[in-house]
């Protein structure tokens, strides 16, 4: 492909640079200023060089959020991506059923984050919730304030629950782009149900996989609000995930100095983990063109 | 302009210098020969000037990173050198 040389473009992209310096470059940089310095407010800092990210890389504390973290972006991909698909591929082609399916899908996706964990955390509760008194009528050992186990499963349940109505909607968009003639040709082949999931409608999909993935990725990765809402990171820490520690940190102890710099860690993880991620979905996508 | 609330230092000053010069001279490197010279390099992947100065930015922070993992935070300009021949070796390889 022959691009076109036109240089005045970049001209044009002057204004949206220097919002973004505005809104996100320069208060990015009080961040790098804060990793290097110590403060006990007041506005006075004392320069303490790479101290605070040497602590930061060596706190138990923080090795062990990073490790819940991973646990629980890896638990709700696991059952988010394939339960997903698997919606997607029995919703209705056409007909009225279809409104009703993607409305109802959509709900969860249009609650606000601290109304979901209001929803969950009294839904839960042995007393007055649904879930909770149902699981103790039953006689199931249920309490996710005391229960580390009970904690995670609520946690993870009502992940699953709010978000995974997004990997079917972007799923059954991969899935009514497949033209007709896909299917009757592997009719005619007398192709099996999997052999058709994983020839035709698994390619097909194979572009909003990656966008799901990487989106739920993300999201749970840098999830805040419904765990603080739900468990506020216990019982003990057994909930405390990255970014429930950093404003532990930074906001309930006014450790600024350690906490940025625990915050640009967690940016670089971020960045890198996205950049791979990108790479290999547009390397392999240049593949298929080719 | 009261800048003090933002705790600006020389070095961190410095830094945001360094990366913003950088991104200016890669500006006008790609004014001078348009395109990016895209090529398909030892990663496997098809990477421009701007993936390469990405990789090597990226890179460096981790190298950092480790450094102070492993060395603790003292000599940190080893850090800077090995960050500066990986540079050199993302710009020549990859």
């Amino acid at each position: 492909m022959q691009r076109t040389k036109n240089q005045k473009a970049w001209f044009l992209v002057l204004p949206v640079f220097l919002l973004v310096a505005f809104s996100a470059i320069i208060p990015l940089m009080t961040v790098v200023n804060y990793s290097v310095q110590d403060s006990f407010g007041n506005n006075e800092f004392f320069w303490v060089g790479s101290e605070w990210f040497v602590e930061v890389l060596n706190s138990d504390r923080l090795h062990d959020a990073f490790g819940r973290q991973l646990m629980f972006s890896g638990i709700i991909l696991a059952i988010e991506i394939p339960l997903g698909i698997w919606i997607a591929l029995k919703m209705p082609k056409k007909g009225w059923a279809v409104s009703v399916c993607l409305v109802l899908m959509a709900l969860p996706l249009l609650i606000p984050w601290n109304v979901v964990g209001t929803i969950w955390q009294i839904f839960a509760r042995e007393d007055i919730g649904l879930l909770g008194h149902t699981l103790a009528a039953l006689g199931v050992d249920y309490n996710y304030t005391q229960d580390t186990l009970s904690a995670w499963i609520t946690v993870i349940v009502m992940d699953v629950w709010h978000w995974t109505s997004l990997v079917v909607l972007l799923c059954y968009a991969g899935l009514s782009s497949i033209p007709d003639a896909y299917y009757q040709a592997a009719k005619i082949d007398g192709a099996s149900k999997w052999a058709v999931f994983r020839h035709i409608q698994l390619p097909k999909m194979k572009r909003v996989l990656t966008i799901a993935v990487l989106l739920r990725f993300m999201d749970s990765f840098m999830i805040y609000t419904e765990p603080f809402v739900v468990t506020g990171g216990g019982p003990g820490n057994a909930t405390t995930f990255l970014s429930i520690d950093l404003v532990k940190m930074a906001i309930g102890q006014f450790d600024v100095g350690p906490a940025a710099a625990f915050s640009i860690v967690y940016f670089l993880v971020v960045l890198l983990v996205s950049w791979v991620f990108y790479t290999v979905v547009t390397a392999s996508d240049a593949e298929d063109q080719s | 302009m009261d800048l003090a609330w933002m705790g600006w230092t020389t070095f961190t000053g410095t830094f945001l210098a360094v990366i913003a010069s950088l991104l200016i001279a890669m500006t006008v490197w790609e004014i001078a020969r348009p395109g990016g010279a895209p090529r398909k390099g030892l990663l496997g992947f098809t990477s421009t000037r701007g993936d390469r100065l990405f990789v090597t930015l990226l890179g460096s922070a981790f190298i950092h990173l480790a450094w102070m993992y492993f060395a603790g935070g003292v000599d940190l300009w080893w850090a800077l050198g090995l960050s500066g021949l990986y540079g050199l070796a993302v710009f020549r390889w990859v």
